[in-house]
């Protein structure tokens, strides 16, 4: 396969960066689009031009740390992480063009490296349960409705990737919270800071910087892992009642 | 010197209540005034912080990942085993710890392995108290399932993503911790070297991945959590950024490291497509309760199999060879990784692989669909299939998968006594950078084990006996030591800046890769290691002669880190080799072609290798020095490891 690349190249946080034009050959189908990126970056590095940053690392779909936004959607026109995303998706000739994720909260650190903390930083308000290591009941006695089990988990599996702040118009945050938020309160161990989470975490959220949701349902349709909007409405829900019997007045 | 494993004596159900009791303890109030510095932020990692935290430490943890949820514990997929004897199918600690210490090969050090299975039941308590989704009956009650190497029922899981959810729990505890402003965290940051002061561990020196600045932090301990050393293979199911240079770095200040030839190759991976591979992509062991092994009986239809000829469907059932069934009745699909990778080899070599390359195996599910409906698989391991199909292009609900084996997880590590202590006092090594609980082989849904079990609840009664003896007074931030390490960590990466070569550090490490595979991988023998040797030796000349690595350091420098930590893999190497060529005989997942039964089963020798061979770092391209730990086998017979 032949292909054009429309990279965007930015030195560091502070340059106003732009795109590159970089033609490729021999690339396969079997690739994967991060390894038709070394290919790129192979060829870069011996003709002695600095490669290409991306962020990347399990290569198997599931730290979350890849995040190009290629032809207009984040990881691709699969709804995959960029690493599971192959090069049998394109065609001989296809211009491809890659960018980094823009959200006013992942400010770009180089080329298509974006600086994800505010995710951290929103679980770091309350997407826990204050439990210590030791003193805990045993595991059997907590019993979880299957059903509800399978629902938290399938909240649960969030990688924390930013493709729904990508995808969002608004830059919101709403799939990634709520997902955190959800999952706790769908289970008996997070009841009793349930109100108090969802206060606490979408006060950071909106802290950081990101926009509010306004029902377009990209976050969705994008989300590698098929996280729900049902979690939005779930976390609206917590949120709200959380504001009528807050603590906080 | 003398290694002493510090296994305390007295009856093996004893030991660990007997050693916490004769541990000493900090008290409450002095424990803020003491630092720890936690190195990655994998399950042993963020369990640790987030544990010595909640003790009371000052605690600092660092990753190289942008994240700390993003180290590579997230990917294991399978379970975490521990002995809760839930289903009443005759499982207890004792059960466990055997399997453990059988499925080594028994070249492990008992009274790790009987810990290990002790603390267990706790892990999963702990995980359930933060909320970790795991599977459940219908009752509200965990459910479990099979593993290899085991014949009971004592994995917990979430579905295929057990690591993930796990990590995430130990993460979110993590994060409760830096909320508490108990933990300081560092991402995007990489340990260059460990400072020691007066033989201990005082400090370590890093590089902030995003600026390129080198600092160092002063602490009264270092624990380093830095996962394994896979990737010295090039292709590997580990993360891309997995590397072993924390532990290397120690290793050369005095860390002493432990069977480096101890490699676990999973049985289950999808093949190998090309040249252009960057990695391999692991499918649980748990696919192997429902699926089933095979191969073309012959060579001539597996030929035409790979010329497409003929589909997998069109052989007949009489003319499929079921291997593992065949030849271990009783365990059949569910040996031991090492067995079943081994397998895997030997019928390939035969001629038999049923992919274009010739290494691959079917691995098909046709049976248990047929038997449980295409729904209740998917519901088992559907996001496995999906990945498998996204992968390969195949959907394998309709055509079996291939696998074949690839390099996993490393058994060997950091040398570490029953405290999880290096050789340098103050150093600490936990999860897969130590060697210390598999022994020749890890079972499945052990290394999730292992990981929290060191975490949560080995180190932070261990870590309190040193920070007692050694005191509370601050350690010297300004002492000549740190400048030194600092100076060594910039002059070395200044040396790679300055190479300018015409050689990628990617062509060096899948030279390096290749040379591990061939003469270091499945099968090993003495021949093809000397040669190995060699031929490392002069690929690490070629690399400081011949490497190059663009840019500067002041900036993120994605070739400049890829290129400090082959150069660790590129020493770490020939040590492997050196081991597995000392190690004159088989176990586990080391196979010398010269030890096997008649049957071609590995064959130990426990009169001469039944020890932990330990090597000390003397001095730059220098053969580095043996230290053997003899292994005393108090309660287990040591027997020819059957799984007929």
């Amino acid at each position: 396969m032949k292909l054009t690349l429309k990279i965007w190249r930015q030195k560091n946080a502070s340059d106003k960066g732009g795109f590159v034009t970089y033609p490729i050959d021999g690339i396969s189908a079997d690739m994967s689009f991060l390894e038709m990126m070394d290919v790129l970056n192979e060829e870069l590095a011996i003709k002695g031009q600095d490669p290409v940053h991306f962020d990347h690392d399990c290569r198997e779909g599931i730290c979350g740390m890849c995040s190009l936004y290629i032809n207009g959607h984040p990881h691709g026109p699969k709804q995959t992480t960029t690493c599971q995303l192959h090069m049998r998706s394109f065609s001989d000739g296809d211009t491809i063009t890659i960018e980094p994720w823009r959200a006013k909260a992942f400010p770009v650190v180089k080329d298509l490296v974006v600086d994800r903390g505010a995710f951290d930083r929103i679980i770091q308000a309350g997407g826990y349960v204050n439990v210590n290591t030791g003193g805990v009941p045993d595991a059997n006695e907590i019993p979880i409705p299957k059903r509800v089990a399978d629902e938290a988990f399938d909240s649960a599996t969030c990688i924390g990737c930013g493709a729904c702040v990508a995808a969002c118009k608004n830059a919101s945050a709403m799939l990634f919270t709520s997902a955190k938020i959800s999952q706790l309160a769908m289970l008996p161990q997070g009841q009793v800071e349930r109100m108090s989470r969802a206060e606490n975490m979408v006060a950071q959220m909106d802290e950081e910087g990101f926009g509010a949701c306004t029902n377009t349902g990209a976050c969705e349709a994008e989300c590698p892992k098929g996280i729900s909007l049902t979690n939005i409405a779930r976390m609206n829900r917590e949120y709200f009642s959380a504001s009528l019997k807050s603590e906080n007045v | 010197m003398i290694l002493d494993s510090k296994s305390p004596i007295g009856p093996l159900a004893e030991k660990w209540t007997k050693h916490k009791f004769n541990s000493k303890l900090v008290n409450p109030a002095n424990k803020r005034k003491y630092e720890v510095i936690v190195v990655g932020t994998g399950l042993a990692g963020a369990s640790a912080a987030a544990s010595l935290a909640e003790l009371g430490y000052k605690v600092k943890a660092f990753c190289f990942q942008d994240s700390p949820r993003r180290a590579h514990s997230i990917a294991a997929q399978g379970g975490i085993n521990a002995a809760k004897n839930y289903q009443n199918d005759g499982d207890s600690v004792y059960r466990l710890f055997y399997d453990t210490i059988k499925g080594g090969d028994y070249r492990s050090r008992e009274s790790n392995v009987y810990r290990l299975a002790e603390v267990s039941v706790n892990i999963i308590d702990q995980c359930v108290a933060q909320g970790v989704p795991f599977a459940r009956e219908y009752g509200g009650l965990l459910a479990n399932r099979s593993f290899g190497g085991a014949q009971v029922s004592r994995t917990f899981y979430a579905r295929g993503q057990t690591g993930q959810q796990l990590l995430l729990g130990a993460y979110s505890a993590l994060s409760r911790q830096v909320a508490n402003g108990k933990v300081k965290l560092y991402p995007r940051t990489e340990m260059m070297d460990v400072v020691t002061i007066d033989g201990h561990a005082r400090g370590i020196v890093t590089r902030n991945l995003i600026t390129g600045a080198i600092e160092t932090h002063a602490a009264h301990a270092v624990l380093l959590c830095t996962g394994g050393y896979g990737n010295v293979f090039f292709l590997s199911t580990n993360a891309m950024g997995s590397n072993v240079t924390a532990a290397w770095r120690a290793h050369k200040k005095g860390a002493y490291f432990a069977n480096p030839c101890y490699t676990q190759i999973h049985p289950t991976c999808i093949p190998v497509s090309g040249d252009h591979q960057s990695k391999l992509t692991l499918m649980s062991e748990s696919l192997r309760n429902d699926g089933r092994v095979w191969v073309p009986s012959t060579k001539e239809m597996a030929e035409k199999l790979r010329k497409g000829e003929i589909k997998p469907k069109d052989i007949k059932e009489e003319e499929r060879d079921y291997y593992l069934e065949r030849k271990y009745p009783s365990f059949g699909n569910l040996v031991p990784r090492d067995v079943a990778s081994r397998n895997a080899k030997d019928v390939c070599d035969e001629g038999k692989g049923v992919n274009e390359t010739g290494e691959a195996v079917f691995l098909d599910f046709r049976d248990a669909i047929n038997r449980d409906s295409e729904d209740a698989i998917r519901a088992r391991y559907g996001n496995l299939f999906d990945m498998y199909q996204q992968i390969t292009g195949e959907n394998p609900y309709q055509t079996p998968m291939k696998i074949y084996p690839a390099v996993h997880y490393t058994m060997g590590g950091l040398w570490v006594d029953y405290n999880l202590s290096t050789t340098v006092p103050g150093l600490y090594s936990l999860g897969e950078a130590n060697f210390s609980d598999h022994g020749a082989n890890r079972l499945g849904a052990s290394a999730l084990m292992q990981g929290l079990a060191d975490g949560y609840f080995v180190v932070p009664y261990t870590i309190g006996d040193y920070l007692a003896q050694i005191g509370p007074a601050p350690v010297d931030a300004n002492h000549p030591e740190f400048a030194k390490a600092e100076k060594g960590v910039k002059d070395a990466i200044q040396k790679l800046l300055s190479i300018n070569g015409t050689k990628t550090v990617d062509h060096f490490h899948k030279a390096l890769g290749h040379i591990m595979w061939n003469y270091c991988g499945m099968a090993r023998d003495a021949e093809g290691l000397t040669k190995a040797k060699g031929m490392i030796q002069e690929l690490r000349k070629e690399f400081w002669r011949d490497v190059k690595v663009l840019g500067a350091n002041e900036e993120l420098n994605q070739t400049l880190e890829k290129a400090s930590r082959v150069a660790d893999f590129l020493e770490l190497g020939e040590l492997m080799v050196d081991d597995a060529l000392n190690r004159n005989e088989s176990c586990g997942g080391h196979f010398r072609t010269e030890s096997q039964t008649p049957e071609g089963e590995a064959l130990r020798d426990d009169e001469n290798f039944a020890y932990v061979a330990a090597w000390k770092f003397m001095a730059e391209n220098s053969p580095e020095e043996l230290h053997k730990e003899p292994l005393v086998f108090e309660n287990v017979k040591l027997t020819q490891r059957s799984y007929k």
